[in-house]
């Protein structure tokens, strides 16, 4: 379990050292001299860890500097590294040689805190998020930057990647989109229909959360955190809780923690429905649109009856949930998982069956599977590309420690690969939530917590239904937030499409989009 | 393709069987909405969604306000993918500074007469995420605002309900 530590430890010898003011529940944090910073990315890939994720932190009202963190993974282990950055020399050696998500993390660390990332190899130091017509001198992650100040625009411009030769055109897209959905940019030169590359530009709907949440009381964060992402409000809130919970080493009770599963199942099932629909839309069959529309609904009205909420927001709260399930929830969900599956697998034989969306589907929008391991990619787009990558499995917490889920892993790394992955996990969604409720326990539902301390931070993960959320949390000499870092699956997952469209034709890309569907929300927080 | 068919002819017509009480103040809104849009607009009214920075849960129920269940087509709305065809935009928030071209942008693209409906309590009012350098708050802080359909976010039925208000000439 302690492999990554361990070698760190032995790599570092007696320059690095374990940080105090970590919560011994949450993983371990290893400070590193600034620099050898990026020979921990080095010593990393050799171990074959992946970089999940890597932000920035201003400790000065804590009388200290700035720090960069870094979150390493590999298997069951999560590792933090970090390294002290000077006030007076904003800067730390990059990890893009190694690690390609990198280069997202750094250009965001850059834009909104101000601290350059150095290194022979990190080329691009273009804004990420903050957008060309912000000040230069607007870092909003800064302590000394006012949340609430207007800021005035400047006069900027934001280098494309070009592509020249004859019968090269472009096509810019966004950030208002054809469909009812959030808004980003992407660039596309083709040539004919065939895409020679793509380029996204997103941050439309970058609204401060991170420096949001730093106005907040412990308990407002959850509600904040719930709609980060309004589609994965669970997963989110969830994530946010766990890290709050493990900041002040509370324990929800047992029925709670049971809840928590149901609802976060309940929250793939209703988004994986959707989902596979829309896939199926944008391949112009309304059919199963429709069809698959109508039992998500009925999902969201279960959660409507069940817990008082379509969506689930605000259901999950620091030290438990808001909301206990009736005595007759089980049956009532028993009775809905019935009429459910049994629709579900009528319209899935139907879509297997069919031919003309197969030919849609198979071999459209290919993420090799050496490319996702290379970006990090996580989630479903990971395990439809051959990454056995949950983190209900590789970090589990009550109750997946006792039921873990069963994980499926395709390797066609196709659209149809992102949709089956799907289709196998609602019905592995809907085996939990009745062994779940089968075990159901009884008592409390929510457990008072502790004050949270000065200067102690905490890390979680979750599996959301997109993949895995990294939250970390900071406390200040108040005991207040003074930092809440988010990392949500679409801040990798964007990578991969850009590399899954390569050779695709410019009207398949909707489809590809689809499949992947990241959160603009999440990802510009 | 019998499959589909039969699948078809097994789910037949959703819209009805709604829950008793959604049903019948369903039925009341949708009529009235029904007749306000033919007689204002011709049976038609063209809807352009904008989302100006929210979490995406509105969109949710956007969307859903399409499925079967809610159906809005059958009282003539629909959304199109240009706001050149559009009579009204029905936008999101909190209206984020990186939007706040975009969304100026739209609503000039959009022919007189136009309506907008600020969209989710973020939309309305800033919602949990307020004003600051990164969110200007309601839409109505950027572009003229005719009606606003709270929640968070609104049901289907709140947003059906918002828009025959609207047109209906009474403000919430």
């Amino acid at each position: 379990m302690n492999s990554l530590r361990n070698t760190i430890m032995t790599h570092f010898g007696t320059t690095a050292s374990l940080c105090l003011g970590t919560c011994p529940s949450s993983v371990p944090q290893i400070l590193v001299p600034r620099e050898q910073f990026e020979d921990v990315g080095w010593v990393m890939k050799k171990a074959s860890a992946r970089l999940a994720a890597e932000w920035g932190v201003d400790e000065t009202l804590l009388g200290r500097q700035y720090a960069v963190l870094a979150c390493f993974a590999q298997d069951a282990e999560y590792l933090l590294v970090r390294c002290d950055v000077p006030l007076d020399d904003p800067a730390f050696p990059s990890l893009s040689k190694k690690h390609p998500p990198a280069f997202r993390f750094e250009r965001q660390i850059l834009s909104l805190l101000g601290l350059t990332p150095t290194g022979h190899v990190h080329s691009d130091l273009r804004p990420w998020i903050k957008h060309e017509d912000w000040p230069p001198d607007a870092w909003p992650l800064r302590k000394s930057f006012a949340a609430g100040q207007q800021m005035s625009r400047v006069e900027g411009e934001y280098k494309w990647v070009r592509a020249e030769g004859e019968g090269v055109y472009e096509i810019p897209v966004g950030p208002v989109h054809a469909g009812i959905i959030e808004p980003g940019h992407f660039r596309f030169q083709a040539m004919g229909e065939d895409i020679l590359n793509l380029e996204e530009r997103l941050g439309y709907t970058h609204k401060g959360i991170e420096k949001r949440f730093e106005q907040l009381s412990w308990k407002d964060g959850a509600r904040l955190a719930g709609r980060v992402s309004g589609d994965s409000t669970v997963a989110h809130a969830l994530t946010y809780c766990r890290a709050v919970e493990a900041l002040v080493e509370g324990n929800v009770p047992p029925r709670a923690a049971w809840l928590r599963a149901i609802m976060l199942e309940r929250e793939r099932i209703a988004n994986h429905l959707g989902d596979i629909g829309a896939i199926a839309n944008d391949a112009a069959f309304a059919f199963f649109f429709y069809q698959f529309m109508l039992l998500k609904e009925h999902v969201l009205r279960g959660n409507k009856r069940l817990f008082g909420h379509r969506y689930l927001m605000d259901r999950i709260v620091p030290g438990g949930v808001a909301v206990d399930l009736s005595a007759d929830g089980p049956s009532l969900i028993e009775e809905e998982i019935i009429s459910l599956l049994a629709e579900f697998e009528r319209i899935v034989k139907i879509y297997d069956l069919n031919a003309s969306l197969d030919d849609r589907l198979r071999g459209t929008g290919i993420l090799p599977a050496e490319t996702a391991r290379e970006l990090g990619t996580v989630g479903f787009v990971a395990r439809a590309s051959g990454q056995p990558l949950d983190c209900r499995l590789q970090a589990p917490f009550s109750p997946y420690d006792r039921f873990p889920p069963r994980m499926t892993v395709l390797n066609s790394c196709d659209v149809h690969a992102r949709a089956w992955v799907r289709i196998e996990e609602i019905r592995d969604s809907i085996r939990l939530i009745r062994e779940l409720l089968a075990t159901l326990p009884t008592g409390e539902t929510s457990a008072p917590l502790k004050d949270v301390p000065p200067d102690q931070s905490a890390f979680a993960v979750v599996e959301g239904w997109r993949g895995e959320i990294v939250y970390w949390l900071h406390s200040g000499p108040e005991g207040e937030i003074n930092r809440c870092a988010i990392r949500d699956p679409s801040s990798v997952n964007w990578l991969a499409l850009e590399q899954a469209i390569h050779g695709n034709i410019v009207p398949d890309f909707p489809l590809c989009n689809k499949s992947f569907n990241q959160s603009y929300s999440g990802h510009d927080l | 393709m019998l499959r589909i068919l039969h699948q078809i002819f097994r789910t037949g017509v959703v819209t009805e069987p709604l829950p008793e009480q959604v049903e019948a103040e369903l039925a009341h809104v949708g009529g009235r909405l029904e007749e306000a849009i033919r007689r204002r607009f011709h049976r038609s009214l063209v809807i352009r969604e904008v989302d100006a920075g929210s979490c995406n849960g509105c969109e949710l129920e956007i969307i859903a306000m399409n499925n079967p269940i809610y159906n809005c087509e059958r009282y003539g709305i629909q959304f199109t993918a240009s706001p050149r065809f559009a009579d009204l935009l029905l936008v999101t928030g909190p209206v984020s500074i990186n939007m706040e071209i975009a969304l100026k942008r739209t609503y000039d693209a959009t022919p007189t007469p136009k309506l907008v409906v600020a969209v989710g309590d973020c939309g309305c009012h800033g919602g949990i995420f307020g004003e600051s350098y990164a969110s200007l708050g309601s839409v109505s802080n950027v572009i003229p605002v005719d009606a606003s359909i709270p929640g968070c976010p609104p049901t289907p039925f709140d947003l059906l309900n918002g828009i025959l208000r609207l047109i209906d000439g009474h403000q919430p």
